[in-house]
Order: structure tokens, then sequence, then C-alpha cells
């Protein structure tokens, strides 16, 4: 997996949700050791104590635990892992509608829409953005 | 812990004042970047730094020492132009820089050099501008230094080079070592920058870590530069 970082917003709060992305999709498993913060640096091409500072969120979120002279791992309670699945995609919902609403579309518009797309009626509106 | 302490750092040249009353200091342990456009002082800094030129008033010290001997065997300098001879073989200069210094590491220079495929018995005055480049920050970055000042190291070397050369940055000093990169290419090496210092017309402006730049101004640090130092 590669990491993306775009150009104006916090390279640390980046990393945070490309991490998260990795633990939620399966890319790292329950209880995996993470590599060393400057082998992940070097991987992501940014500053070890950005990687660093990300690592801390993710330990602050229970998504990550550092064993004192072992390393890092990832979380083994996939309750901490679902719900974390679940704000995601809150996040993506809110900001789905936010750019429908844009485009001008209420609620229920919008519904009838992912409808509409999903079950492959529509051949205007399923093309990608 | 502070590794480069300036304290009203004044240079001039007859009349054209280079820097003007600069004062900051760098703690170890972090990549500094020292952005400014052309003329800023970003060179005059770094050499006054490494004790190339002196201050004509205030003061800075490395390690809280002016400098001098000791100072010159923790501090790494890669000058904007290049001090060494044409006719050398990259492994003649490998000979001239473990002789020079304690702390290089000749095994990391020649794997450095195989990385990127540079032939050890090539003379300097051989290759191309880029590859110069590369063998002198290869040789720069093989010694254990506690302060790394790196004048403009990405201008003349490619893309693909470049990613390489800023990993080796980042993976090659110790923890409690600085590195100091001046450079106007920023968007490269923003990523792996933690500190930021917008110097213009000999005077330091702005002192901020990237990060909370892209937070305050929503703007990567390229981003802003263009916007403060618009022609």
């Amino acid at each position: 997996m590669k990491w993306y970082i775009d150009s104006d917003r916090p390279i640390y709060k980046q990393l945070v949700e490309q991490i998260e992305l990795r633990i939620i999709s399966g890319v790292y498993s329950p209880g995996d050791k993470l590599s060393s913060v400057r082998d992940l640096a070097m991987d992501a091409g940014v500053n070890p104590n950005t990687m660093q500072k990300a690592l801390a969120e993710l330990e602050r979120m229970d998504l990550v635990f550092a064993q004192r002279t072992s390393g890092r791992y990832i979380t083994e309670d996939k309750k901490v892992i679902d719900e974390v699945k679940k704000a995601l995609a809150f996040r993506e919902i809110e900001q789905f509608f936010e750019k429908m609403k844009l485009l001008g579309f209420g609620k229920e518009e919008i519904l009838t829409l992912i409808k509409k797309v999903e079950e492959g009626e529509n051949s205007n509106d399923n093309t990608k953005r | 812990m502070i590794i480069l302490s300036a304290k009203n750092l004044t240079k001039s040249f007859g009349k054209k004042i280079a820097l003007s009353n600069v004062n900051v200091e760098i703690p170890r342990g972090r990549i500094i970047g020292l952005l400014g456009p052309n003329g800023s002082g970003k060179s005059t800094f770094l050499k006054l730094a490494t004790g190339l030129l002196v201050p004509t008033e205030g003061e800075i010290t490395i390690d809280g020492a002016i400098p001098g001997v000791e100072t010159k065997a923790k501090t790494s300098y890669l000058a904007e132009r290049t001090y060494l001879n044409g006719w050398m073989r990259a492994e003649d200069i490998i000979a001239f820089f473990e002789d020079f210094y304690e702390d290089f590491n000749r095994i990391k220079a020649e794997n450095m050099l195989k990385e990127l495929n540079i032939n050890p018995s090539d003379r300097l005055k051989t290759m191309s501008k880029g590859t110069k480049e590369k063998v002198q920050l290869i040789l720069i970055m093989s010694r254990s230094a506690e302060l790394y000042l790196l004048d403009e190291p990405i201008g003349g070397v490619d893309p693909a080079a470049r990613d390489y050369i800023l990993n080796t940055i980042i993976t090659n000093y110790k923890e409690n070592a600085s590195v100091i990169i001046s450079t106007h290419l920023i968007a490269d090496i923003e990523q792996v920058l933690d500190d930021i210092v917008f110097i213009s017309k000999g005077e330091i402006t702005m002192t901020s870590t990237v990060d909370e730049i892209r937070e305050k101004y929503n703007k990567s640090v390229d981003g802003l530069f263009r916007e403060v130092f618009k022609c």
C-alpha cells in the first residue's frame, strides 16, 4: 500500500488517517507488530518526528499499543477497530452529503439517486467523478 | 538541548548587510528547512555556522562553542560550490574524508555509491552535475555528525535520486543530531522537515513547524512561501 500525502493538511493527521485505513481494511491485522518509527517514516518519506506524533495519536485512540521493550502493536480489540470503522464511514457519508448538497440535491433526492445508482438504472450518474 | 544558537548575529560585506540581527535556536533531533528567496542570506548563515565567515556583530555557537576546530569535528557541511578537485576519483575522496574526519563511515559511503550506481573509480570531472552533487552529499551524510548543514543539496539531482537522498537524510542522522537544509525546492522537501525558518533580506521573518503552518493557513509551506515572497 502506498502512502499519499497531500500538500495542504497537517502531515501527521494524514498519517493517522492512512494507518487507520490500513488497520480497518486489514492490511495490518490485529496484534501485528508495526515497523520501527524510522522504517515507517522512511517508507512514507516523512520526518521521523512526524511519524512518531502520528503513532502517539493512534495510541491515544487505542488503535495501537506500545510494549515497553519490543515496539508497537496493532490493537487486538476488535471493538475498537469496529468503532473506528464506523466513525470513518460516518465521516465519508457526511462529506458525500455535503458535496451533494452543494450540487443542489435534497436529502430525499440523494437517497433515491443512491438507490438508482446501486441498481444500475442510471447510465449518466454512475460514472466516476 | 540546543545544538546551534545565534544571538544578534549580523554579517555585512562592506556596506551590504547580508544578515541583520538574527536570533535563532536550533534544538537537537530536528530537520530544519532554511527557506528564503535568492540572496536572502541562507548561505551566509550556514557559512557563519561553519566558521568560514566570522560575524560582524553578535555571535553564533555550535553546542555552546564558537565555530573552530572543536565544532568542525561535529559539523558536516555541504557547500554550495564544491571544494574538491576534479581529478579526484570518488574512491580518492572517500579516502580523503576518512583521513580527515574521525566520524566518517567508509562502508556507508561505499554502499550509497553502489545504490546510486556511481562508479567509485570515476573522476569527479567526468561526472554530470547531478552525479557530482550526489557524491558530495553521500560524503557529507556518511559522517556521524551532530549538525549537518546542507546548502542547496538537491538542486541538480533528478527526482528519483531526490527521493533516495531525502530518505538518506531521514535515516542517517542520529537522534541527537540536527539537519539544516537551505533550499528553495520546498515542495520536494517539506515532508521531511520538522521546522521551517523563513529568511528574507537578511532577517528571519518566521519560524514554525510544518504542521503548524498547514493547520493555521490550510496551505503547504511551499504555498505559503509563494504567497509571502510573491514577486
